[in-house]
């Protein structure tokens, strides 16, 4: 039976923690992810769940924990935004390369400066060649489901890489909005439990975690570090299919919305899809052939997967919500015109951004983009969505 | 999207303004709505003018953006209303509802001009006479709920009575009381009623 | 089952290499005889060593190994030459010679 609520997005990751349980939660408090650890430690304090919780002094510290924890043997997780995700950002890439499953609820924020608590992804998109898979939510459902996928993604033997599932600060985070759980019986057997095949706490098989890689082995290291992201995309899916058949709602690497006959589509990641979606309906409902590809998974990312559902597209805006200081588009955006490009894809391809530090993202703003990817001959590259010039 | 009833709510940090705009959410959640109860992101701080939104419709609520084309406001603080526009973008067939003891006179002449219903209530006499404390949440609740009509009034006061039993379970003694502060803001929020003939006259 | 470490060389391929470069087994180290780098040699005179045991503790690579409160001769699989043992002994039992 389908558990009928209403939460925040913040809410729901903190209640998918409780109903998986893990073993070990290092936290320390940032805005706006806050509250998740604010509210597991308050299960954990009323004996609503068992896990360990450890206050630390800092996000270095947190980090640190969560990956000492896990090679120990423990399912282990924490939480955080933006500058705290900065001072984790040796552990994010020692993570990866130790393989440590570990799951990070991020609630994305800008990274200062200027300094500024609200919404960007330029946290996790800074952090995104670290080697940690990266799920993405559109509101507070979608944190929930990917959290309760998360540590079946990351710990399969194929896998075994840290996984962020992420959720826009504030937008979603701290709107309260309506979401169906599950039952505590069907996330706890869908998860499953944590048996790492080696463990440092396993006396009957000692082992070393981190050693040094001299440049004999560097390489190949990083390698076979690939080939683990490389599995993630099958796993994905599969555990995507098996939470389908649980709760009856899917997912995938991306979502197509209205896309199969679109000439003009945008491509964008998070919650400001939702509110293109209110877009996309008007302008169809004015017979244009608009839609919208969201992305979920943007580590690995989906390539070839993309460039298959944009095919036949005329236009395509690519919408960042992170810049990247290159002058030549964001992170999405550039990788995104890379792979239509080796796919020989020659449709327009315009990458804007949006949404930074908290800009609002309207409905008017996804209607004046495929304005100009329908009627626009030479749109501006890079523009910046609502800015004052 | 076109069902879909939007409402702001303007209050100083503290107030409960987001509190009262989180329980409005709740109780249409209860009554088998789809629901968005959201503050305006940022730093909150006392005393700070915030402002927190609803959206309260019969379909899923895709849209994350703030709202600037209201149906309904919500003034928790009038002192407000020399320092905030509330009535930016509101709808002229929605309605605005203050919190004030002030009259049409000295009301109108903040409201630039806004065509719509104007209400007001006094929750302060409304909160003193039942909760014998100053807690303007419930009452401006009440009101927007007796305004808006987003649910029925008893469906709306059956479900406050089990949420409050549920809330206050180690203090039933103010049970009553907050449930007395709901029905008594029914009965108290007014229409305001025209101001003066002249501005009337600029209205047409 | 754990990979055999002892089977990864600097030719093994990606494919063969332990997941994170995880090292599975006890005491490897053992295994890396940095005996080879040593340039110089210690060289103990029993006839002055009166068995105080204070160069025990001073060698960085427990190389003077102890049995029934007894120093033995040096581990010279592992000892990478320092002459810290030497320096430390007070009866100067303890002499460095050149080479291996």
């Amino acid at each position: 039976m389908a558990i009928r609520e209403r939460l925040s997005g913040n809410e729901a990751v903190a209640y998918a923690i409780k109903q998986i349980n893990p073993d070990v939660m290092p936290a320390f408090p940032i805005t706006p992810s806050t509250e998740i650890p604010q509210y597991v430690a308050n299960y954990i304090a009323n004996g609503e769940m068992d896990t360990e919780f450890i206050p630390v002094e800092s996000e270095h510290s947190s980090m640190s924990a969560t990956l000492g924890a896990s090679a120990a043997g423990a399912r282990a997780l924490t939480a955080t935004s933006s500058c705290g995700m900065a001072l984790m950002w040796e552990e994010l890439y020692v993570a990866a390369s130790n393989r440590l499953p570990v799951a990070l609820a991020l609630v994305n924020r800008a990274l200062s400066g200027p300094i500024n608590i609200n919404c960007d992804h330029s946290d996790s998109m800074g952090a995104r060649d670290a080697g940690w898979i990266q799920i993405y939510a559109e509101n507070n459902q979608e944190a929930y489901d990917n959290f309760v996928q998360a540590y079946r993604i990351s710990e399969h033997k194929d896998v075994m890489l840290p996984i962020m599932i992420c959720q826009d600060g504030f937008i979603t985070s701290h709107a309260v909005q309506n979401i169906v759980l599950l039952e505590d019986e069907q996330v706890k057997e869908f998860v499953g439990e944590y048996e790492p095949e080696n463990y440092l706490l396993n006396a009957k098989q000692p082992m070393a975690v981190g050693p040094y890689a001299v440049s004999n082995y560097y390489m190949e290291t990083k390698r076979a570090q690939r080939q683990a992201m490389l599995n993630a995309k099958q796993v994905i899916l599969d555990v995507a299919a098996e939470f389908e058949k649980m709760s009856g709602r899917h997912y995938g690497f991306f979502e197509e919305y209205k896309t199969e006959d679109a000439d003009y589509i945008i491509v964008m990641i998070g919650s400001a899809a939702g509110t293109t979606k209110d877009a996309v309906d008007k302008l169809r409902a004015e017979g244009k052939k608009v839609g919208l590809l969201k992305l979920r998974v943007f580590r690995p990312f989906p390539a070839e997967e993309l460039c298959e559902a944009l095919k036949n597209a005329k236009a395509i805006a690519i919408l960042d919500r992170a810049e990247s200081f290159s002058g030549e588009g964001g992170p999405l955006g550039t990788e995104l015109t890379t792979a239509l490009y080796h796919a020989g894809n020659t449709a327009k391809v315009v990458n804007y951004f949006y949404g930074l530090g908290g800009r609002d993202f309207r409905v008017e703003h996804a209607e004046y983009v495929f304005d100009e990817l329908e009627n626009k001959d030479d749109i501006e590259q890079y523009q910046y969505i609502g800015l004052r010039e | 999207m076109g069902n879909t009833v939007e409402i702001r709510w303007h209050g100083r940090g503290g107030q409960g303004a987001k509190t009262a705009a989180l329980l409005l959410a709740d109780v249409c959640f209860k009554a088998g709505k789809h629901v968005q109860g959201f503050p305006e992101y940022g730093p909150e701080r006392m005393g700070a003018p915030i402002t927190a939104y609803n959206r309260i419709s019969e379909d899923e609520i895709r849209v994350h953006s703030n709202i600037y084309d209201p149906e309904y406001v919500v003034v928790v603080d009038e002192t407000l209303l020399e320092a905030v526009d509330v009535t930016d973008g509101l709808k002229e067939d929605g309605a605005i509802i203050i919190n004030t003891t002030r009259g049409a006179d000295e009301i109108i002449p903040h409201l630039k001009g806004y065509k719509g219903r104007v209400y007001t209530i006094d929750a302060h006499k409304v909160s003193m006479a039942t909760l014998g404390k100053y807690f303007p949440n419930s009452p401006m609740l009440a009101s927007v709920v007796a305004v808006s009509g987003v649910m029925d009034k008893y469906a709306f006061l059956r479900e406050m009575q089990t949420s409050y039993e549920h809330k206050f379970a180690k203090k039933p003694e103010v049970i009553e009381g907050n449930m007395n502060a709901l029905k008594m803001a029914f009965d108290e929020v007014k229409l305001l009623e025209e101001a003066s003939p002249s501005d009337n006259t600029e209205n047409e | 089952m754990a990979t055999d470490i002892s089977k990864i060389t600097e030719k093994s391929s990606w494919k063969d290499i332990t997941m994170g470069n995880q090292i599975y087994g006890a005491g490897t180290s053992k295994a890396f005889m940095t005996g080879e780098w040593r340039t110089q040699t210690p060289v103990l005179d029993e006839s002055k060593c009166t068995q105080c045991l204070l160069c025990t503790p001073a060698c960085p690579d427990s190389c003077i190994p102890v049995e029934d409160q007894k120093r033995k001769d040096f581990d010279l699989d592992h000892c990478k030459g320092c002459g810290i043992c030497a320096e430390v002994c007070p009866f100067k039992a303890i002499t460095m010679r050149e080479g291996q």
